[in-house]
């Protein structure tokens, strides 16, 4: 019989080791379902590590993939952390890229940096903007901010599909001939597209160091400022932070914006890193909204593990688009995802907890005797009785 | 021979089995083993125990203060070595025939013998043995956390033991489910009811049995059936009537009703009287008399001295999960201060207001002033209540659970809103529903609710010590938190109050006792004006409770004025300068404490305004 104990002192270490260990355990399991498939597990993973990292241009390309991923992944683990689910990413990464794209055709005869700036600042704004939203409603008329955030995803993909598909808006690029025909976004000025930093062959984009610094950022802010202080009170307990004087629901619009505004900023990367005008099929087909929400849960809802798990999630999807067709099935990599997201977040509960086992009694008990039966007592009580029920905490 | 009370010492009539085993006829299940042991020299035959029990090595508790006392009375058995205390009656037979009395008695019902259960790293029980006969109310003492209640959870067959053995009728069980206790007639009435408030008590009564009897054709009948069993037990309440229009009293009626009514012959009763009025408790008291002597055999648990020598047969004491003693609360004119003595294994005096020798009250610092309020249903849970307490006054709040105290508590610290009236703080009004303006006025909060409003528990010491002060510029600039000044504070708080922890711990992992001083060191050195605190011993064993109360009247001392809301009515009338009494959300008026007796508090506290 199993049970689990809480453990009293977590290490650091050891709070990373659980989840590696976990990693470790979710590639042999892949390597069950490579071999199953045809290939060679190990060749695989060589290719893998090649495509996404070693090969020449691999890592810029996990970089780029990592990117909306990690700027997601904190969007989610911002409002996580205070317990308010935050499922509308996607829709606040395409209003930001939509606000993005706003300000970069707007500011196009400027200069490069203030585009950029620009671009940044509207991404972020639109964003932010989109969750007050739910977080509005969450806080001061208690709808439930899942359901409303995510129902404004719809709202939000719909919108910019119609700015581009069904609509003459300013988003949309009408002055070709082809471009009245086949629907496409205007395209931002090239100088307005975002510079990449290159570190000895690799190219860092400027999306993924602002998000990376804002992980940074944020990790401060929850462990060392009042803020991060009264997200911790809250999300421990609303009674007590109510008790303390904490204004819950100013807080809630505080975090559901900065939420918000991390996921416009993907979507302003997103615009303008890679796609330099603005795309709803590319966008919504990307749903790097939703994985954000993956990226933090694998991360255990810590901000510097978000940069770990952005980075892990967009090399897989980097080494899968550059397999795909070889040796490699397609549809492989959303499997390797989830397993290694299923093998991670399912063991996320030993960091806690330490399973132990008891052992089965010998004589088990063969049935209690019933009130009329009289006959030698059937149960000889063991000196340990299993209890089916896991002792989390008397 | 007259049954005196026996006190059972650790495992050491567990030859009892032989005994039990003889006289129903059964076949002893270790019969080799005892046949074995019993020809074995005395001396290498330590207990006689069953081969299970032997597996791990038996403990004689060492010789304690109370246990001194009691050796010159105790045999040790000339064959198994075990030793047994008697008193009185040690001489009407050596302890074979003392067992034999005991189990060929056809009086004993229940009885659980060394039991022990363990959880990760607590002792729950350790070989606890308990024997209740037929027609006896017998009380379970002890502190919280002595065992009372995981031995009540063996008792139903919510818990398995680790060790040991029950047995009905001198039958050994093994329960593994409550409904499998329930066969055998051991039923639980919990504090919490388990009734269906939109359902007739009468159906309440019936609810789960076979052959219920929903339909409307067998309603009148068995209205008329439960009516009449009612009336048979003492427990009279009219079963048409739905559970949600009676009174606490009169719900815990249906509870003890639908148990017999189902065939209880053991009656376990959890700390049946917290939720009661001193003349709800009498009735209580009268009913269970009654069912005693109509052969039901009845479990009181409690920790109330008083409720137990005066309901109760006999009384097993509990300590830290041991056994300490099972004693006739009639033949040896118990006294409460032997009792408390046995449950806690020292002399206890808790501090009381007398024992501080400054007594003046001085200028309001807080006062309430007509204050209303209603719940989320728009009904008035507050009704029109004032009040003022005084600088260095203690101003207790007495009344049943769940008549507007806690509601109260509320308004004042903002954490609820007033439809009507006025808080002052001072000469300050406080802003409604606004808890942040009450704690900057300088109103302190120790909530009912430990761990969870008062605390927060994943977090550390030092992060819930600065709970209400963390945006004070000692310990946060520019909303960066100063982690050096929290740190040195913490600590000193931690010395200051006698905190068991360091500052990073987390509250979860401590223990009740030190939790509360963690709450009460945010709370008093934040220089509070007024102090509202809500049971604030409740859970806590002696120590902390007189650790607690000290803190309390020490705060009197710096001029704090303190509004002591509390179920205990001991502890108000023990605390208090003045008692208030609180029904239905108003207050039925105001005792001096010198003038205080606990029968006109008891009827205010049943809806008896005061003449004033």
């Amino acid at each position: 019989m199993i049970r689990l104990e809480r453990r009293s002192g977590v290490s650091l270490a050891f709070r990373v080791a659980v989840p590696c260990a976990a990693f470790v355990v979710a590639l042999l399991v892949i390597a069950i379902l490579l071999v199953a498939s045809g290939s060679n597990p190990v060749s695989t993973y060589q290719s893998m590590v090649s495509a996404a990292f070693t090969s020449s241009g691999g890592f810029s390309a996990t970089l780029v993939n990592a990117t909306p991923l990690v700027l997601t992944g904190l969007c989610a683990t911002v409002a996580f952390r205070l317990e308010i689910y935050n499922i509308g990413g996607e829709g606040q990464l395409y209003m930001g890229a939509m606000g993005a794209t706003a300000a970069g055709l707007a500011l196009g005869h400027m200069p490069g940096f203030v585009i950029i700036l620009g671009m940044v600042l509207a991404g972020a704004a639109a964003g932010a903007a989109w969750a007050l939203i739910p977080a509005l409603l969450r806080a001061y008329l208690g709808t439930n901010e899942i359901m409303t955030s995510l129902m404004l995803n719809y709202v939000a993909g719909l919108f910019i599909t119609y700015l581009i598909f069904d609509s003459a808006s300013y988003w949309r690029n009408l002055s070709s001939a082809a471009g009245k025909v086949y629907p496409t976004g205007k395209t931002i000025p090239l100088a307005g597209s975002w510079p990449n930093l290159g570190v000895s062959g690799v190219n860092i984009p400027l999306g993924f160091i602002i998000g990376v610094g804002l992980a940074l950022c944020s990790s401060w802010v929850l462990r060392r400022t009042t803020l991060g202080y009264r997200i911790r009170v809250a999300a421990g307990s609303h009674a007590a932070a109510r008790y303390g004087g904490i204004r819950l629901s100013r807080l809630i619009v505080i975090v559901m914006v900065v939420s918000g505004l991390l996921a416009g900023l993907a979507g302003a990367s997103e615009v303008g890193g890679v796609a330099h005008l603005l795309d709803p099929t590319g966008l919504q087909q990307a749903q790097y909204g939703y994985a954000g929400i993956v990226v933090a849960a694998l991360a255990g809802f810590e901000p510097v593990g978000v940069i770990v798990s952005g980075l892990l999630l967009g090399a897989i999807a980097s080494a899968g688009t550059q397999l795909a067709g070889i040796a490699f099935p397609v549809g492989l990599v959303g499997t390797m995802e989830g397993i290694v997201l299923f093998a991670v977040v399912s063991t996320a509960i030993f960091v806690n907890y330490r399973v132990r086992w008891t052992t089965k009694s010998t004589s088990a008990p063969a049935g209690a005797p019933s009130a009329e039966e009289v006959g030698p007592p059937p149960t000889a009580p063991s000196n340990t009785v299993t209890v089916p029920v896991l002792n989390r905490e008397i | 021979m007259q049954q005196a009370g026996l006190l059972y010492v650790d495992g050491a009539d567990t030859r009892v089995w032989d005994r039990a085993t003889k006289h129903s006829g059964m076949e002893h299940p270790w019969a080799d083993e005892v046949t074995e042991k019993a020809t074995a020299a005395p001396e290498q035959l330590g207990v006689l125990t069953p081969p299970q029990w032997l597996s791990r090595p038996l403990r004689y508790r060492q010789a304690s203060p109370l246990w001194s006392d009691l050796l010159p009375l105790a045999t040790v058995h000339p064959k198994t070595g075990g030793c047994s205390c008697m008193t009185e009656a040690a001489e009407g037979g050596g302890l074979e025939q003392q067992a034999d009395a005991v189990l060929t008695n056809e009086k004993t019902v229940i009885s659980a013998i060394g039991i022990t259960k363990t959880f990760p790293g607590v002792v729950a029980n350790d070989q606890v043995t308990l024997r209740v006969r037929r027609g006896e109310v017998h009380a379970l003492l002890g502190e919280n956390g002595s065992g009372k209640s995981t031995l009540c959870k063996i008792l139903t067959g919510l818990y398995r033991p680790d060790a040991g053995i029950l047995a009905v009728d001198g039958r050994p069980v093994a329960f593994h489910s409550p409904r499998h206790a329930y066969d055998y007639g051991v039923f639980m009435v919990q504090q919490h009811f388990s009734l269906v408030e939109r359902l007739t008590v009468a159906e309440n009564v019936v609810l789960g049995m076979a052959h219920a009897g929903f339909r409307r054709r067998g309603r009148a009948a068995r209205n008329e059936a439960i009516a009449a069993a009612g009336k048979l037990l003492h427990l009279e309440v009219d079963p048409s009537r739905y559970i949600w229009q009676l009174s606490v009293g009169e719900r815990q009626r249906v509870e003890i009703l639908k148990a017999l009514y189902r065939g209880a012959r053991i009656l376990i009763l959890d700390e049946p009287t917290t939720v009661l009025t001193p003349q709800e408790c009498d009735q209580l008291f009268v009913t269970l008399r009654a069912l005693a002597s109509r052969g039901t055999a009845i479990i009181f648990i409690s920790h109330k001295l008083r409720e137990v020598l005066s309901v109760s047969d006999r009384v097993t004491v509990l300590r830290k999960g041991a056994t300490v003693a099972t004693l006739d609360v009639r033949e040896q004119n118990l006294s409460p201060q032997h009792l408390a003595y046995l449950m806690v294994g020292r002399d206890v005096v808790l501090s009381t207001r007398a024992d501080s020798a400054s007594r003046r009250t001085g200028s309001p610092v807080l006062s309430v002033e007509s204050v209303t309020s209603e719940n989320e249903y728009g009904r008035d849970v507050v009704k029109d209540v004032s009040f003022t307490v005084g600088s260095g006054e203690i101003v207790g709040l007495a009344g049943v659970a769940g008549n507007g105290q806690r509601e109260l508590a509320e308004i004042i610290t903002g954490l609820r809103g007033r439809t009507a009236g006025l808080v002052r703080v001072g000469d300050r009004v406080l802003k409604s529903a606004s808890p942040g303006d009450a704690i900057r006025a300088g109103v302190a909060y120790v909530p009912e609710d430990r761990f969870g409003t008062g605390l927060v528990p994943d977090l550390t010491v030092a992060d819930n010590l600065i709970l209400k002060q963390f945006q004070n510029r000692e310990f946060s600039r520019w909303t960066v938190i100063n982690a050096e000044a929290v740190a040195s504070w913490s600590d000193r708080c931690i010395t200051d109050f006698d905190i068991r922890g360091t500052r990073r711990t987390a509250v979860r992992q401590l223990s009740g006792g030190n939790a509360q001083k963690v709450l009460l060191a945010r709370e008093l050195s934040s220089g509070p004006r007024a102090l509202v605190v809500a049971s604030p011993t409740r859970g806590l064993d002696v120590a902390a409770t007189d650790a607690v109360r000290k803190l309390l009247i020490k705060a009197t001392g710096a001029g704090v004025g303190i509004l002591l809301i509390s179920e205990d009515l001991d502890e108000v009338l023990e605390l208090a300068d003045r008692v208030l009494v609180m029904f239905r959300g108003a207050v039925m008026g105001t005792v001096d404490r010198r003038e205080a007796d606990r029968e006109t508090i008891g009827l205010m506290m049943a809806g008896t305004a005061r003449d004033r």
